[in-house]
């Protein structure tokens, strides 16, 4: 059992539902990072997602963009992030999944890749360009060591091919709230509860909601059918907007902002 | 083993390359393209209608052009020009915008996207699209719309959006993630046309077979005018779509030597190039599994090219099969070269050629010198040079007009 299956049980067990954030690994730097990943725990958070900043990220909208030309401007590398999150001991704060290119992935090597990610602590891998199809060869590696390989499902995807890709996953199912790229929206498609009611139905494995998730009135609608809810685009926007001030200042705001949808999350139990 | 014309596999892979490798947003939408590309290819009234509009609307088949003084002036194989530069919209690229369009209409969708690097297939796209009334978004560097100015007026005149991409390098590359991040939200509503032999499957097989009318014209053609097939046959590489649809029909034909010529830029300097089969090495890049230029850590490498359409850190799958199977030899032209090669032509022929193809003419006459004088040699002459004239001037450090 990885340490997000452990997760999963004891938030289960408890009737809680877990509240991830993303942060892009290394904007504006890595010490900052690493300082934003404890406050997220500290503030209650179960899991957190780092991003790997990639060149040509197509999945992800403007605000994801930018944080990875930001970091990659600044010649952030693989090797330095997973040294940073050795230093952050993940078993002692809570499970940490990298979301990463498999262009990435492929060009260190799929062990290799998954072997120094298991040594710095890291729990899996969410990779947004890797679908079912082409997944074989990493799910592999992944199965043998015990890294959960999270994979998304989204509106587009038709009921068969869901349950497919259902059955490869390990850890939970990403669950992709809109057709389109990361990035805060007003409104979320009312249909997202039904389909992950349905989806529910299929497996066993936690569900995870992500893609446009900002609000209170977002994490309302969506904490009854969800296992986890993933908040990303609004973090690295603060992140963003916070350039030139002190670090104190924006990782209090930052986690007040965490604190505010963690008590809507709760407020669903 | 060696390369055989019979791929992609149903998973589109050509050898080991290729595949599909795009978040699951897309995956539908690229089933769904390849269902129906299927049912197109096996439909006579589809081909019949392609074959109709290559005909009466580009002008093909395009002339097979014995270069006489060019030739004479390299000293050695006759060199002939596959003439794609004649065809409505100055290019190549009209065959396979064509195509795409009437495969958007088969599947019920009103709205088109592309991206363009020289913006050459953002106008044969914006002219497709006018050609069938359909909507149409194109997506181009900041940096390739003030290289390509005529090519950026021509598809407003055609009623095409053209918008400005300037994130990363402002080219090729990030006007291809636009282009992938807007299919992301509209991929219900939305075709996206890629304008090369790239990107995720079916695009490597459906923009190769549209582009090989190209080849199978020049098989006819030759086997017309000298009696027999060319002994060699060169074209430039970029994301590969015009050297795929000259080199496929040719690729069982192993006396056929078939050169594909990269983008050599300034130097062998990382990012001073464009020569991803030269310097690259397997890796992804936009939905494919291909030689791509990276660093170590994955990330894209920035690449030049004086040829804003040659200017692309990948190249289509097939290609990278090739390479590996010896069926293609591919080699570079630098910039410079490519310059000279397009005063050659200009001045010898009376016909400016793109800078993309004036690689491929670079390259060529050099093969040209080394062979006999019966030996044939074809060059595809994939564009016109129209479009570059500014750029050239603005090299040169003349005025233009």
């Amino acid at each position: 059992m990885s340490a997000i299956d452990t997760l999963f049980q004891q938030l289960r067990t408890a009737g809680r539902k877990a509240f991830m954030p993303f942060v892009t690994a290394g904007d504006p730097d890595l010490p900052f990072t690493a300082a934003v990943i404890r406050e997220l725990f500290a503030r209650g958070s179960s899991l957190c997602e780092l991003g790997i900043p990639y060149s040509d990220p197509i999945a992800d909208g403007p605000v994801i963009q930018a944080s990875y030309t930001r970091a990659l401007d600044r010649h952030v590398k693989v090797s330095d992030i997973l040294e940073m999150v050795a230093g952050l001991r993940p078993s002692d704060l809570g499970p940490m999944v990298t979301m990463v290119s498999y262009a990435i992935i492929y060009r260190h090597g799929l062990e290799q890749y998954v072997h120094h990610a298991i040594d710095a602590g890291l729990s899996g891998a969410i990779v947004p360009d890797l679908p079912v199809e082409e997944a074989g060869p990493l799910a592999a590696v992944c199965r043998r060591s015990d890294f959960s390989l999270i994979q998304l499902i989204t509106p587009t995807t038709p009921r068969e091919r869901a349950r497919r890709i259902a059955e490869q996953t390990t850890g939970f199912i990403y669950y992709v709230s809109v057709t389109g790229i990361t990035g805060e929206r007003t409104e979320l498609p009312p249909e997202i509860v039904d389909n992950v009611a349905w989806l529910r139905e299929q497996t066993d494995l936690p569900i995870s909601i992500g893609f446009g998730i900002s609000r209170p009135d977002h994490v309302r609608m969506l904490a009854p059918v969800a296992d986890g809810l993933i908040v990303g685009s609004a973090i690295v926007r603060r992140i963003a907007e916070a350039r030139g001030r002190p670090r104190e200042e924006v990782l209090r705001e930052i986690g007040d902002y965490v604190c505010e949808l963690l008590a809507a999350l709760e407020a669903e139990r | 083993m060696p390369a055989t014309s019979r791929v992609p596999d149903s998973a589109g892979r050509f050898g080991p390359f290729g595949g599909r490798y795009v978040p699951e947003t897309l995956t539908r939408a690229l089933e769904e393209l390849t269902a129906q590309y299927e049912k197109a290819v096996a439909d006579t009234s589809f081909q019949a209608e392609l074959e109709h509009l290559y005909r009466n609307y580009v002008g093909r088949p395009s002339p097979l052009y014995y270069a006489e003084r060019l030739s004479r002036r390299c000293g050695g194989a006759r060199i002939y020009l596959k003439r794609e530069d004649l065809n409505h919209t100055g290019a190549h690229k009209i065959n396979n915008t064509l195509g795409q369009a009437l495969l958007t209409v088969r599947m019920g969708k009103r709205r088109v996207i592309a991206e363009t690097g020289a913006g050459q297939h953002g106008v044969a796209t914006a002219t497709a699209c006018a050609r069938f009334g359909l909507d149409c978004v194109v997506y181009m560097g900041e940096e390739d719309i003030r290289r390509q100015k005529p090519n950026v007026f021509s598809m407003r005149l055609l009623g095409a959006e053209v918008r400005p991409v300037t994130s990363g390098s402002r080219t090729l590359r990030d006007a291809v993630n636009d282009a992938f991040r807007d299919w992301m939200s509209s991929v219900e509503t939305t075709h996206y046309c890629l304008g090369s032999v790239m990107g995720p499957h079916p695009f490597p097989r459906i923009v190769r077979d549209f582009q090989s009318v190209i080849g199978r014209e020049t098989r006819r053609q030759c086997l017309e005018q000298v009696g027999r097939l060319p002994d060699v046959v060169v074209a430039c590489v970029g994301g590969g779509s015009n050297a795929a649809g000259m080199f496929y029909p040719f690729v069982d034909d192993a006396e056929v030597a078939l050169f594909g010529v990269e983008a050599g830029g300034r130097s062998a300097q990382p990012g001073q190039h464009a020569a991803t089969i030269s310097y690259g090495r397997p890796g992804i890049l936009h939905g494919m599994y291909t030689y791509v230029l990276q660093d170590d850590d994955g990330q894209t490498s920035p690449v030049h090219s004086i040829s804003a359409g040659l200017d692309y850190p990948g190249v289509g799958p097939e290609h990278s099969y090739w390479r590996e199977t010896g069926r293609v030899t591919y080699t570079q032209a630098t910039d410079a070269e490519a310059l000279d090669a397009f005063d050659v032509v200009a001045r010898a022929e009376g016909i400016l050629p793109a800078l993309e193809s004036s690689h491929a003419v670079a390259k060529a006459m050099k093969l040209a010198a080394e062979r006999k004088r019966d030996d044939v040699l074809v060059i595809c002459l994939s564009g016109r040079g129209d479009k570059d004239a500014h750029e050239v001037a603005r090299l040169r450090g003349q005025e233009f007009g």
